[in-house]
């Protein structure tokens, strides 16, 4: 038998991979999806006005994704796609959030498994409930591991203390502002620098919508909303 | 290029279009042009009066709610005007199933291309991208199955409505006053050549809408008027800065009694 001179264990591939894919992921900024009263907040921590980080993907769903700009700009890309075909051979409600984060984890996950270099990526999906259904929020990782997150989540560059100092001030559902201070107050408090109003991008599933509920709120919009007296 | 799953790599380049999504799937075959012209085998629903009339700072769509096949009624209520986005509307004329499929198309179509490139096209770029999609059905017009939309919205870069009208053919013109479109179409741009001002209202172009609609529907056999027994009004929509909005249908109502009222011999 031939000598395997550059034999590495799947472990430790799997390992430097995991790394690899991790160690992009926390260079960036980060994003945080919350359900508000309203609806599903998403709000980024993002200096650019025109390369979106998070976007509509159909009537009640959402895409928010950090990490590599050019990798999940091409999965939002490949989702909306998914959801219009879908939604157009069949019906508009026939198009969730399940079905499409689901097809996200086995792409996200093949591509950890068989690619030489992993997706730097971490995306989330928000399914905005309908009066039987209630709001769902999916978190799926690099190697395609997929979670299931009640209330809210966060990702990107130190998406763990985000999420753990959000989830100590938050436990039920706030009112939009609210929710959205506290949001802001977290980004600045991990990144222990203001963060400008222009820097913030953030959009809304809204639930007194009809159709598609995704908007996308203005630096005025922003404004107005952190100044609404609580 | 032909690709077999939504979620394959796709090239940076590629279109940003539905419909050459669906093209490249596999999923659309362009209707071909067969060679022998022969009619479809029988009488297929046709939807009659629709049409559109600019005011300041904004446009009013309004279609009649009946489909007829030949001298029958085969739906009293079907909707002829279908929101696009936000800011635009597309009416539809001519045989219903596969107009109806084109508006269909043509919404995911324009919202498709809003999603991907996280602007709106503007309302030029819709207008020419419907004008594709009539040239498309060419093959099935000449068999008979005519689609003739019409199509309005507001264009945020004028500040002003828009209305453009397809030839069966594809050709596009825009129009700076009305259009009215379908078996009902003559008469109620006749209305609207006596009704139609520079500058009017939103509430002025809803009434010679209204009024419009009612004449046609007076003399053509295929326009359905106000249905006071089974409550079925004409669809009106209106778009401006504030978005596209559908006019309650009670509001419809009331304006149709008052001017049945108006008309009724007083002795």
């Amino acid at each position: 038998m031939a000598a395997l001179p550059f034999y590495v264990s799947p472990e430790q591939l799997m390992q430097d991979k995991a790394e690899y894919a991790k160690k992009g992921i926390s260079r960036g900024r980060s994003v945080v999806v919350l359900v508000v009263q309203e609806g599903i907040l998403l709000a980024a921590d993002n200096p650019s006005a025109s390369l979106y980080k998070i976007s509509e993907v159909y009537d009640r769903v959402a895409f928010a994704g950090v990490g590599k700009y050019s990798e999940f700009e091409n999965l939002r890309k490949a989702g909306i796609r998914h959801a219009d075909l879908k939604g157009f051979m069949y019906s508009r409600e026939d198009v969730t959030g399940r079905s499409l984060a689901n097809a996200y984890s086995q792409l996200l996950g093949s591509a950890f498994s068989q690619e030489m270099k992993p997706l730097e990526v971490e995306i989330v999906l928000a399914d905005l409930g309908t009066d039987g259904r209630p709001d769902e929020i999916y978190r799926i990782s690099y190697d395609g591991s997929i979670f299931d997150e009640p209330l809210l989540t966060a990702v990107g560059g130190r998406a763990e203390q985000l999420g753990a100092l959000l989830r100590e001030r938050i436990k039920a559902p706030l009112p939009l502002p609210e929710g959205l201070r506290i949001v802001r107050g977290a980004f600045q408090e991990i990144s222990e620098a203001p963060l400008p109003v222009d820097q913030m991008e953030v959009g809304l599933l809204d639930r007194k919508a009809v159709g598609r509920t995704f908007r996308r709120f203005s630096r005025q919009d922003l404004s107005g909303i952190l100044d609404t007296p609580v | 290029m032909k690709r077999t799953d939504p979620a394959s790599p796709a090239s940076p380049f590629d279109s940003p279009s539905f419909l050459d999504c669906l093209k490249s799937l596999g999923y659309w075959e362009p209707a071909s042009f067969s060679g022998s012209v022969s009619g479809p085998a029988g009488p297929v629903p046709h939807a009659t009066t629709v049409l559109a009339v600019r005011y300041k700072g904004g446009v009013v769509m309004a279609g009649d709610r009946q489909a007829s096949e030949g001298y029958q009624v085969s739906s009293r209520a079907i909707s002829k005007v279908i929101p696009v986005d936000r800011y635009s509307c597309v009416a539809i004329a001519g045989a219903a199933g596969p107009a109806i499929d084109m508006a269909r198309l043509f919404r995911v179509e324009i919202e498709h291309y809003e999603k991907l490139e996280g602007v709106m096209l503007t309302t030029d770029g819709k207008a020419n991208k419907l004008a594709q999609m009539v040239r498309e059905a060419l093959p099935m017009a000449m068999q008979g199955l005519v689609v003739v939309p019409l199509f309005a919205g507001y264009d945020a870069g004028r500040g002003a409505g828009r209305i453009y009208k397809y030839d069966p053919a594809g050709g596009r013109y825009e129009e700076d006053a009305y259009h009215a479109n379908g078996s009902g179409g003559l008469f109620a741009r006749n209305a609207l050549k006596m009704l139609w001002k520079e500058g009017m209202t939103r509430a002025q172009a809803i009434e010679a809408a209204l009024r419009a609609l009612y004449e046609a529907a007076d003399e053509d056999l295929g326009t359905g008027g106000p249905d006071f027994v089974r409550e079925i009004y004409p669809s009106v929509f209106t778009m401006d800065r504030e978005g596209t909005s559908e006019l309650p249908p009670a509001e419809v109502a009331r304006y149709y009694r008052d001017l049945v009222d108006s008309l009724k011999r007083k002795e």
